[in-house]
């Protein structure tokens, strides 16, 4: 790294165990603030996944029940026994449009990011900032010539238009994380490749596919979010055949009646995904969120 | 760094590869359509339609050979939805579940298509049997019948008879709203954590806007008169606003601006409450299995000022989709859901306070139906047959409707005068500059009805 | 470290390759065209449909009065105090949530840059807010938190109450009371772990060198982020900011979900929604859409002189 430094580099090397008492009790005190801060930020989850396994009439009490006898039922409501309407065709639709769209976001992106890089076009910077532009518009406003446009071409409650509007929406970020992503790879090695004769195709897969895997990686996860969450197109775009997650997930909630339990359950099912990709792949998700700051 | 970088990398592929072999081995499956023989069906999560979606497969498909797909969604989603599906007839739903509301100036817009055939053939329905203010509410400006209703309401008054004997109060037989307000002060405070009344605060044309607009008719008010003039600020309206306001906020429950029917029913159920004024409907919860108050709960007719009743009238009916390829197998499964042995199968199978009832004359002279009932069933049918949409307040209207105004432009302006309503609860503006920004909107709304 | 300094990196080798003939950059361009004319398509051609929309009198309730409306919807759109008001709930609701899920975002960081028993769990808690689906957030804090009667807040009061034998707890209405600050709870609560993610990120590429030979000089740990942390990581604050506001401008869920848009929280995603769903009037709305992206054009390109200033700062500073 190289900004803005301040204090000259030169006496470096010097006393490396700086461990003094006092350092060790400002990061117990660091310590006890964060856990005090992750448990509050974390009660909010924690309520939902234990009102998940509580009975209804339990989960609407005030005071709250904590220690009420676990339940599957919410979980039986979610996955149909009160309504006999299966979440799987939404999940699927949403596994769907989540993993396709991520697949097409980084099959146009890697490409757009490499005439962005490495072999940068003229003006790049302007094609840059007029992806992130598109980002600033509101999507809802293009939401009702989207709407007629499917109407009349047939393509109302087809996942395929999620797909393709997914990948529109998460095409500008990926481009902008890849191209970070891209640019560390030292121009050097790509000049070496070329002087031995490598054609463009194997300069990708042998050299910056293996150094932009864990960029690429980052990429798809946070397509993959933002895909899987996304409510607003899927409301409206969307009826009994390409319904998604999120909008099944609504589903749960009356007007008339108590459905705290099952709302928790099904929002715990319909966010599990994410939870476990996010979970396991943390490092990639601070890496991808930074647009590649971090190795 | 190298190795532990690829154990992330699988980490994230792990789950990316399960779901995509989810959504492979799914897009084999989902992608056979049962020959046809299917019918797509938009309708509100009621508990009443969650019984019945549970009911379909079983009985329905089974008997008919027709698949059903449902799309449910709360109350509001559904509108925003149905009109959406409707106004472009997009064809993508059969049947719908609509509202006494939408169901005029949606046949008027030829959305809809009519049953009257469907329903001159098939004796067994008994359309005879419908009571007649719902046929009447279903009916379109044409002459046609255009929906048929699944249950239908009216609105009462709920009381926990036990907390009147313990306080020693009494219902009046036809209770006033002052009555009913010096109750609610009485009852104050009754049991620990109790307050006099529940009544709706939540934003929405459909929500608080129900009950108030019925008070508003019997104060005398009223949201147009005959010319299309919005009343808005008119006595009457401005009467009724400031006094339900007040009652909710001295005696009313906690969080009042965000309570619906679910917030009222639970406050009910849970003794923070000791009256409710809301619909019928809500009765068979309160009175069912497993309701803590079962037994406890009165009824009593809507409070009235100047007006001999002050009920409203609702009914969630099945509308056909005019664009749909399907009206036969729509007009099979409306004629099911809204059958007489519909009702039968649900007492039978989930229990007779779960009847969608409210709808047809024979249910309440079904022994079974009024041994569960026996409580609201006399009360519920005299409220919906004291219903009249066409003159529910003291002057004449330019549209029917008793707790809405019948036309497209009311579910905009209604819904946003309700969240000025709803800010009023809250104690965030003053009742006269809700009704006043309210008066605007329903005056805009209005124009182009005017002089014609 | 070159990272959201994307622009500038390469900027000397750059200019050398790319003196290269007319062929050369065709074929540069190749790779990029796909997801250019892609992108265009999708996210600029419906807006070429909602101008002549913003034109027509078409109300989707009214079907038999359909035309030309001239400019008709735009008064409606500038006279109306609706958007206007929809217009400075948007800015106030974006501002503060990006604000303090920044402010947050970054103390929590600079907690989890220190190492403590338990790191790697606090961390993972911290993000779980982000990974928790939007609707499903939305839905939790009305009914399940901010719910008067049933939700954890005052359950939580009377628990609290309860414990020392005192009666009647309060029971505030929360959303009734506070409908803006109850959606920006929300969604700070779930922006806080994406603002702590990038600037983590931030924190750790700090160089250690430097940080040490600044201790070694014996800078007090104020100055040391004053001089060294502050200024490293303004570019992560303004990512950060950047992003959350893109997103949070746009936020439509949260109020859909805990207000319905009712006290005053309507914001412009919602307000046009409303339009279009609950209104049918599909000129307004499209009018509505269309000055909505006027004024983010205007405030876009200002949002990226600033950005991409600091990409030339940037490169001054090496």
């Amino acid at each position: 790294m190289t900004a803005s430094a301040t204090v000259a580099p030169s006496r470096t090397t010097t006393t490396r165990k700086r461990k003094s008492s006092g350092v060790r009790a400002s990061s117990l005190s660091a310590g006890l603030a964060s856990w005090l801060i992750g448990i509050i930020f974390f009660i909010p989850v924690a309520w939902m996944v234990l009102t998940s396994f509580h009975s209804e009439s339990d989960a609407g009490t005030n005071p709250p029940k904590f220690g009420a006898p676990l339940t599957l039922d919410g979980y039986r409501e979610f996955f149909g026994s009160g309504t006999g309407q299966s979440p799987w065709p939404a999940l699927i639709n949403s596994a769907t449009a989540s993993v396709v769209s991520t697949l097409l976001v980084l099959g146009l992106s890697i490409p757009a990011a490499y005439a962005l890089s490495i072999k940068p076009v003229r003006k790049w910077t302007d094609v840059m900032f007029f992806f992130l532009s598109t980002k600033l518009l509101p999507p809802v406003a293009g939401l009702l010539p989207l709407y007629l446009f499917a109407q009349n071409a047939g393509l109302l409650d087809n996942i395929w238009l999620l797909v393709v509007l997914y990948t529109s929406m998460n095409l500008p970020i990926a481009v902008w994380m890849m191209r970070s992503f891209l640019v560390e790879i030292p121009p050097a090695i790509l000049e070496a490749a070329a002087i031995d004769g490598a054609g463009l195709i194997n300069i990708m897969r042998k050299i910056i596919a293996p150094i932009a895997l864990p960029g690429i990686a980052a990429t798809a996860l946070i397509c993959f979010i933002f895909s899987w969450n996304e409510m607003l197109f899927a409301r409206v775009l969307t009826g009994v055949l390409a319904e998604t997650g999120p909008v099944f997930l609504t589903s749960f909630v009356t007007s008339q009646g108590l459905f705290l339990a099952k709302v928790c359950a099904a929002a715990t099912a319909v966010s599990l995904p994410v939870l476990i990709a996010g979970f396991a792949a943390q490092d990639k998700l601070v890496q991808g969120l930074s647009l590649g700051a971090v190795k | 760094m190298n190795s532990r970088r690829r154990r992330t990398v699988a980490g994230l592929a792990l789950p990316l590869l399960a779901v995509g072999l989810v959504a492979c081995s799914g897009a084999g499956g989902g992608g056979s359509k049962s020959g046809g023989k299917s019918i797509n069906v938009l309708m509100v999560n009621n508990p009443q339609m969650v019984d019945l979606q549970k009911l379909t497969a079983d009985n329905f498909t089974k008997q008919s050979g027709i698949k059903v797909n449902f799309t449910v969604l709360p109350e509001n989603d559904l509108r925003d939805k149905a009109s959406q599906e409707f106004s472009s007839q997009a064809g993508q739903y059969d049947v719908a579940t609509l509202s006494n509301f939408e169901i005029p100036f949606y046949s008027k817009n030829g959305w809809l298509a009519p049953l009257d055939s469907q329903v001159s053939a098939d004796a067994s329905f008994d359309q005879a049997d419908i009571l007649k203010p719902m046929t009447e509410s279903l009916t379109g400006a044409d002459g046609k019948l255009y929906g048929e209703p699944f249950y239908g309401e009216s609105s009462f008054l709920m009381y926990r008879k036990d907390v009147f004997a313990a306080k020693g109060l009494t219902m009046p037989a036809k209770p006033t709203w002052q009555q009913v307000a010096d109750l609610a002060a009485k009852l104050d405070g009754a049991q620990p954590g109790m307050k006099g009344i529940c009544l709706r605060g939540q934003p929405g044309w459909g929500e608080v806007l129900a009950p108030l607009t019925t008070v508003v008719n019997t104060f005398g008010g009223t949201w147009f008169d005959k010319d299309w003039t919005a009343q808005v600020t008119g006595q009457g309206f401005t009467d009724a606003t400031n006094f339900y306001v007040n009652l909710v906020k001295a005696h009313g429950e906690a969080g009042a601006s965000q309570a619906g029917f679910t917030e009222c029913l639970n406050n009910l159920e849970q003794s923070k409450v000791a009256m409710w004024y809301d619909a019928t409907s809500a009765a068979g919860s309160l009175d069912g299995a497993g309701s803590p108050v079962a037994g406890k709960i009165g009824y009593a007719p809507a409070p009235v000022v100047k007006t001999a009743n002050s009920g409203w009238l609702y009914t969630w009916a099945w509308g056909v989709e005019k664009a749909s390829k399907n009206v036969d197998g729509a007009w099979k499964f409306v004629s099911w859901a809204s059958s007489k042995q519909y009702e039968e199968l649900v007492g039978a199978k989930l229990g007779w306070s779960r009847v969608p009832a409210g709808k047809r004359t024979s249910t309440y002279s079904n022994a079974d139906y009024l041994k569960s009932a026996a409580a609201f069933a006399k009360p519920t049918l005299s409220a919906i047959q004291n219903a009249n949409p066409t003159d529910p307040g003291v002057q004449p209207r330019p549209t029917p409707g008793i707790q809405f105004v019948d036309i497209p432009e009311f579910t905009d302006f209604g819904t946003q005068a309700s969240q000025f309503i709803s800010s009023a609860i809250a104690g965030k503006l003053s009742v006269s500059s809700a009704l006043s920004k309210s008066q605007d909107l329903a005056q805009a709304a209005a124009k182009k009805y005017k002089g014609k | 470290m070159t990272t959201t300094a994307a622009t500038s990196v390469n900027a000397p080798t750059s200019e050398v390759r790319i003196r290269h003939s007319q062929k050369g950059q065709w074929k540069r361009r190749a790779p990029l065209l796909p997801a250019l004319i892609f992108l265009i398509i999708v996210t600029q051609l419906p807006f070429v449909a909602t101008l002549v929309i913003s034109f027509m009198r078409w109300n989707a309730l009214d079907p038999n009065n359909k035309g030309f409306a001239g400019i008709d919807n735009y008064r409606t759109v500038f006279t109306d105090p609706t958007l206007r008001s929809s217009v400075i709930t948007t800015v106030v609701l974006t501002v503060t949530v990006v604000l303090v899920s920044l402010a947050i975002g970054f103390a929590v960081a600079l907690l989890l840059n220190q190492s403590f028993i338990g790191r790697g769990i606090v961390r993972t808690m911290m993000i779980a807010p982000f990974l928790i689906v939007p609707v499903a957030a939305a839905l939790l804090f009305k009914h399940g938190i901010y719910n008067p009667t049933y939700g954890l807040l005052n359950g939580s009061i009377t628990s609290l109450w309860d414990l020392f034998g005192a009666k009647n707890p309060p029971q505030p209405d929360w959303i009734g009371s506070h409908p803006k600050i109850m959606v920006e709870v929300e969604l700070i609560w779930q922006w806080t772990p994406f603002m702590m993610l990038i600037l983590l990120a931030g924190l750790q590429s700090r160089d250690g060198e430097i940080m040490e030979a600044a201790l070694v000089d014996g800078a007090n740990p104020w100055q040391m982020f004053r001089n060294i942390t502050l200024p490293h990581m303004r570019q992560y604050l303004e990512l950060g900011g950047l992003l959350g506001s893109i997103f949070i401008v746009q936020n439509f869920d949260s109020v859909f979900t805990i207000t319905s848009g009712g006290l005053g929280t309507a914001n412009l995603p919602y307000t046009i929604y409303q339009t279009f769903f609950s209104a049918h009037d599909y000129g307004l709305a499209s009018a509505q859409g269309v000055v909505v992206v006027a004024g983010s054009i205007v405030i876009a390109t200002f949002a990226l002189r600033v950005v991409s200033s600091l990409f030339v700062e940037e490169e001054a500073g090496r």
